[in-house]
């Protein structure tokens, strides 16, 4: 937000604070630590509101529960917002000193009465209200998601809802107040801040301003495109068009995690010519022209991650990888050097000395540094800077040394594909504990917890459809097919059902989900998918595979 | 997923919860259409209490508890799984295995062992319904069996033998269980006068003998003067560890923190001890009445009595004492007239020796496994539910009767200069007539032993167990010593929980002395090493030299004062002291020979 891509707060904020909104994220499954942090600030006393339509094992910890419908996230929140304006909840002060553009966003969520908010979310309107009330009143008060709002074709509209609804009580910039969104991996933060996104160069600045641009292009004697790039999803409307016809694939597995992944295969088999690199031999990776082996982040390189609090780590080699396989920053270079243009091999801090030469944000952290301080927060623009708890805080600064921040009316689409009565159900994705992503770096480990990846449906649906738990049924969306066993979870509500991502050589959801993608982030529409459910035979033989060893899952 | 509860699991949690609420709060199997739920952490954090009467609800009504009740149990009460199943494997009544619908608990502990429970364990050896059990707390009528059975009341049968126990095996019954105070109907008696000669299922008869006199003028007195009188009868608790118990009272009284909580330590499990079932089963409303008076000046309104399982009868008895009084309104809203509300829960341990130790027994109310805090702080100041608590024994808290009616320097006059009042012995083994004995602090170890009738078997004192497992065994040198607190003391013995264990010079010692070693080790809890790991080497040590090797006293000593120093509370304290007493006294070798 702001034209600042990482969370506004610190971990230890979570800690303190009075009303946390955890929206769309599972995050005791997919992000456990963050959610030990949460948990140390629910048991400090934080009212902890869950926003998600499956009561998820972080819902249950919650004071409060809201089983909105799938895709109705900026319904929600422009209820909540009319209603705290309503009431006169909202921070006027804050709002004229530090924001633009509140009353055309008023006039924009005027219509959201908690009566249509109810209708469109199916929440009753007095739980609505309560959690307007409260997140308005609070002290302190945080919003935290991750890819249940992300995952929408209006992802960065849900974001920029929930923006508006900080912005709107001023819960932003201050200690214990901001927006939170969860990174999925140790360095998800840090990828995105060295110019792993189209638009970006390293330091998150952006490639379409020319004075950025220009430091670059001193230093590295170069030219550099003045426009962004494509992401994922252009990407592969690229190929399709055979406007791609090469790719370099790091660290990625895009034969499984693309929505209609049998289309993206299509797409990655008729491409010339494919590099991966990667650390395992995924199913992109048998899809190459070459296979780069590269060595692990986390043991047998030097370097540094970044997490969701913008903290700047060092990770330290402990490990040489195994046979042929290098750094990241080694292929790398190799690379450059059979192209003509080599540049030597810089050692990681080398690199890192660089970054910090073009990047104010990250100019303070040297390796020396980052090893005193265990870790610093970025902005840290000089050594004697201290790095940064949270930002925004000049927003409360008087006289306003910044560009106002600005209210974004945010207009509500439901999810592109509609549940018909052919296909009734709603489907969503998500995670698990005990797997990650495509299973490529967890699927080969046990888990006690683990359960063959299945349908799992509200029992009601299941009595309707006739099947038990443990029958084979074939789900059936507007895209494809896949079989899988039924598994019951009471936890659902009727016509919802859940599928996990994890196992995809077995049950390749990606086959069902949906290509429309949000034209400003790039990311598809995981968590919305309309199906149906095609019984096709009695238990098949799997149900054991659907308990897990260690018995109770909550 | 998750395997599911059988409708007869589900009724037994839903009688103790109640149905689940329609609502759906703390109740994951929703109505089909549900998009909110309430409760969450909050809720989790107050339901917790209810775990371990929930374990209960499900192993007493069904014989265990499976998978799909543990799953039941965590749905409706939101206890994280894994947390449930850990405090349902902490407690050794608790089974999470399918077993016989009857189960019969022997004690072989070192009261019974050698009058019988040995034998019947041997004559039963085999059956999958048979268990070995510590002691029972029935060590005057040995051997003693304890049984559970699903659907009925648990029960205990006393004096057994192999066709008795196979009987209530088979639907039998246990038959009663006869008092135990010889001195019964002796018009000095103070704290046992009522046991055996009162009927203890009636309110009026307890009024009649002078019952609900001290709360009716402790009410009259007001708090202040009551915890007053307490501090001028320098009355110190029986539990053994002997702190005056005026101070804790005055400091929980006193503190600002609410709410504020009582708790009556019932879980008498020490081997050896009987005195607090004996006045539990024999004078009920005694306890009653106590807790009323300690409530009041403490400032509580909600005491715990947290009763061991193995005292079915005593528990039944003391739920019809409380649910008298509170008809009577000596419970409740406005206890005696005094405007106060006070009222009594009884929680029910699971088979845990450690959870007798106070904070483990307040984890235990917690529904939490039974594991000691590290102290301080104390109980005093951080509590049950980490409030301020004052935590006292059954014995030690009827003596409030007397020092209420008579007066706390009244009380101090009894006794010894450091020790006052009276003082309960439980007598057991080679006794003649074995059973609870009252006296004024001073008698001698002799005096008690002839009150006792003298010894039995050979009629040559062997040794005699002081204190129990945790306390210290002595030879006869130490008959002349007054039991009191300094004696014991300045003759590094102890009085602990007033047990006198009497074994003649024909013993085996050494299969006494691995018992307890064994004891130790069952009842370890686990949580701090020094104790996990000691009580283990102490005890392959003494089977190393039951096995013909010569003892390693050096190791021996280490792994004593390791535990001594360096666990977090009293059970690893004194693990060693017994054994090292017995080796002390040259039993280890001389029964060898």
């Amino acid at each position: 937000m702001f034209g600042v891509g990482g969370g506004t707060c610190s971990y230890e904020e979570i800690e303190t604070t009075d009303v946390i909104l955890l929206w769309g994220s599972n995050a005791r499954e997919a992000h456990p630590i963050f959610f030990h942090h949460l948990m140390t600030g629910v048991r400090n006393g934080a009212k902890l509101y869950a926003i998600d339509p499956r009561r998820t094992t972080s819902a249950m910890w919650a004071d409060v529960w809201l089983g909105l419908e799938v895709g109705s996230d900026i319904a929600l929140a422009n209820t909540l917002a009319r209603e705290i304006i309503e009431s006169g909840l909202h921070n006027e002060e804050f709002i004229r000193h530090s924001t633009e553009g509140f009353e055309a966003y008023a006039e924009s969520v005027e219509p959201w009465t908690l009566q249509r908010g109810a209708e469109i979310t199916g929440l009753p309107p007095e739980v609505i209200r309560r959690m307007a009330h409260d997140y308005a009143t609070a002290e302190q008060a945080q919003i935290c998601w991750t890819l249940g709002i992300t995952e929408h074709h209006n992802a960065t509209d849900n974001v920029l809802a929930l923006i508006d609804l900080a912005l709107l009580t001023g819960h932003v910039g201050r200690y214990g107040s901001g927006l939170v969104p969860i990174r999925g991996q140790n360095n998800v933060q840090g990828g995105g801040d060295m110019g792993a996104l189209p638009n970006r160069l390293p330091g998150f600045q952006s490639i379409e301003d020319p004075v950025s641009r220009g430091k670059f292009e001193a230093l590295w004697g170069r030219s550099v495109p003045d426009r962004a790039g494509k992401h994922l999803s252009l990407m592969l409307e690229a190929m399709e068009h055979g406007e791609i016809t090469a790719l370099y694939v790091i660290g990625e597995n895009p034969a499984q995690s693309e929505a209609r992944s049998d289309h993206a295969r299509d797409l990655l088999r008729g491409l010339d010519f494919m590099v991966v690199q990667d650390i395992f031999m995924t199913r992109t990776a048998e899809l190459a022209d070459v296979v780069f082996p590269a060595a692990a982040g986390w043991a047998e390189t030097d370097g540094t991650v970044t997490s969701s609090e913008r903290r700047v780590q060092r990770v330290r080699k402990a490990l040489d990888p195994p046979g042929e396989a290098r750094d990241d920053l080694h292929i790398i270079s190799a690379l450059a050097e059979r192209m003509g243009r080599g540049w030597g091999y810089p050692t990681a801090e080398e690199v890192w000395d660089e970054l910090r030469s073009l990047s104010p944000n990250h100019a303070g952290m040297s390796y020396r540094r980052l090893a005193e301080a265990g870790g610093l927060q970025w902005p840290c623009t000089d050594e004697d800077h201290a790095g940064t708890l949270f930002l925004h805080g000049d927003l409360w600064d008087d006289p306003l040394p910044r560009d106002p921040a600005p209210f974004f009316p945010t207009p509500w689409a439901p999810p592109v594909d509609e549940l018909s009565e052919e296909y009734p159900i709603r489907l969503t994705t998500g995670r698990r504990l005990d797997s990650y992503n495509t299973g490529v770096q967890s699927g080969g480990y046990s888990s006690p917890l683990r359960t063959a990846v299945a349908v799992e449906v509200a029992p009601a649906d299941a009595a309707e459809l006739g099947v038990a738990e443990g029958d084979l049924v074939r789900v059936v969306s507007r895209r494809g097919s896949v079989e899988a066993p039924v598994l019951f979870d009471r936890t659902l509500r009727r016509g919802l059902a859940f599928m996990a991502v994890h196992d995809p050589d077995e049950v390749d959801v990606n086959l069902l989900t949906i290509d429309a993608w949000d034209p400003k982030s790039g990311t598809a529409e995981f968590k919305a998918t309309a199906v149906r459910i095609d019984p096709l035979r009695k238990d098949a033989g799997r149900r054991s595979e659907l308990q897990p060893v260690a018995n109770y899952r909550a | 997923m998750s395997a599911e509860p059988t409708s007869a699991e589900r009724l037994a949690v839903d009688a103790l919860l109640g149905p689940p609420s329609p609502s759906g709060d703390g109740e994951p199997a929703q109505p089909a259409d549900r998009r909110v739920a309430f409760g969450g952490y909050r809720l989790s954090v107050e339901s917790r209490h209810k775990l371990l009467p929930a374990l209960h609800a499900v192993n007493d009504a069904i014989g265990w508890v499976s998978a799909g009740a543990l799953n039941y149990i965590c749905e409706r009460l939101l206890v994280p799984p894994a947390e449930a199943y850990g405090v349902a494997g902490f407690y050794a009544l608790l089974s999470l295995e399918e077993r016989p619908a009857r189960v019969a608990h022997v004690c072989d502990d070192v009261a019974c062992r050698t009058m019988g429970g040995a034998e019947i364990l041997e004559g039963l050896e085999g059956r999958p319904d048979v268990h070995p059990s510590p002691c029972l707390g029935q060590c005057d009528q040995a051997p003693a069996v304890f049984f559970q059975r699903a659907g009925e009341e648990d029960t205990v049968l006393v004096g057994a033998t192999c066709d008795r126990v196979t009987d209530v095996l088979e639907g039998g019954s246990a038959g009663e269980v006869p008092p135990v105070v010889p001195q019964a109907g002796d018009p000095s008696l103070r704290l046992l006068k009522r046991i055996g000669t009162v009927d203890p299922n009636s309110l009026d008869a307890y009024r009649e003998a002078g019952g609900y006199q001290a709360l009716a003028r402790a009410v009259e007195m007001g708090p202040e003067r009551v915890i007053a009188e307490i501090k001028a009868s320098d009355l110190r608790g029986r539990g053994g560890a002997a702190f005056p118990m005026g101070i804790k009272w005055e400091a929980v009284a006193r503190s600002p923190a609410l709410p504020h909580y009582l708790i009556c330590n019932a879980d008498e499990s020490e081997p050896g001890t009987f005195k607090d079932r004996a006045i539990m089963e024999g004078d009920p409303f005694a306890v009653v009445e106590s807790m009323a008076i300690a409530g009041l000046a403490v400032g509580a309104e909600l005491g715990y009595l947290y009763i061991r399982a193995e005292y079915p009868l005593a528990q039944s008895r003391l739920q019809n004492a409380i649910d008298r009084a509170r008809a009577e309104g000596l419970l409740g809203a406005d206890v005696a007239g005094s405007g106060r509300t006070f009222e009594i829960e009884i929680r029910r341990g699971g088979g845990a020796y450690i959870c007798g130790e106070e904070t483990a027994l307040m984890e235990s109310i917690e529904g939490k496994r039974g594991e000691p805090r590290n102290k301080p702080p104390f109980p005093t100041q951080v509590g049950l539910f980490g409030r301020p608590t004052v935590i006292n024994n059954v014995e030690t808290l009827i003596n409030v009767l007397d020092i209420v009616l008579e007066g706390g320097a009244a009380f101090a006059e009894i006794g010894t200069g450091e020790s006052t009042g009276p003082k309960l012995f439980c007598l057991s083994g080679a006794v003649e007539r074995p059973g609870l004995y009252e006296v004024e602090f001073g008698r001698t170890l002799g005096e008690l032993i002839d009150l006792a009738g003298g010894v039995t078997g050979t009629g040559r004192i062997g040794a005699v167990m002081l204190g129990g497992a945790a306390g210290v065994f002595v030879g006869e040198d130490h008959l002349d010593m007054p039991l009191t607190f300094e004696d014991a003391r300045s003759r590094s013995a102890t009085l602990g929980s007033g047990v006198i264990l009497v074994f003649d010079d024909r013993t085996d010692f050494p299969d006494i002395t691995r018992r307890i070693a064994q004891f130790f080790r069952d009842e370890s809890c686990g949580q701090c090493v020094p104790c996990r790991v000691g009580t283990v080497r102490q005890e392959e040590l003494l089977a190393r030299h039951d096995g013909g090797e010569p003892l390693d006293e050096d190791l021996f000593e280490e792994v004593a004062r390791v535990m001594m120093d360096a666990s977090i509370c009293g059970l690893g304290h004194t693990a060693s002291t017994a054994i090292r007493s017995v080796i002390d006294l040259g039993l280890l070798e001389r029964s060898r020979g």
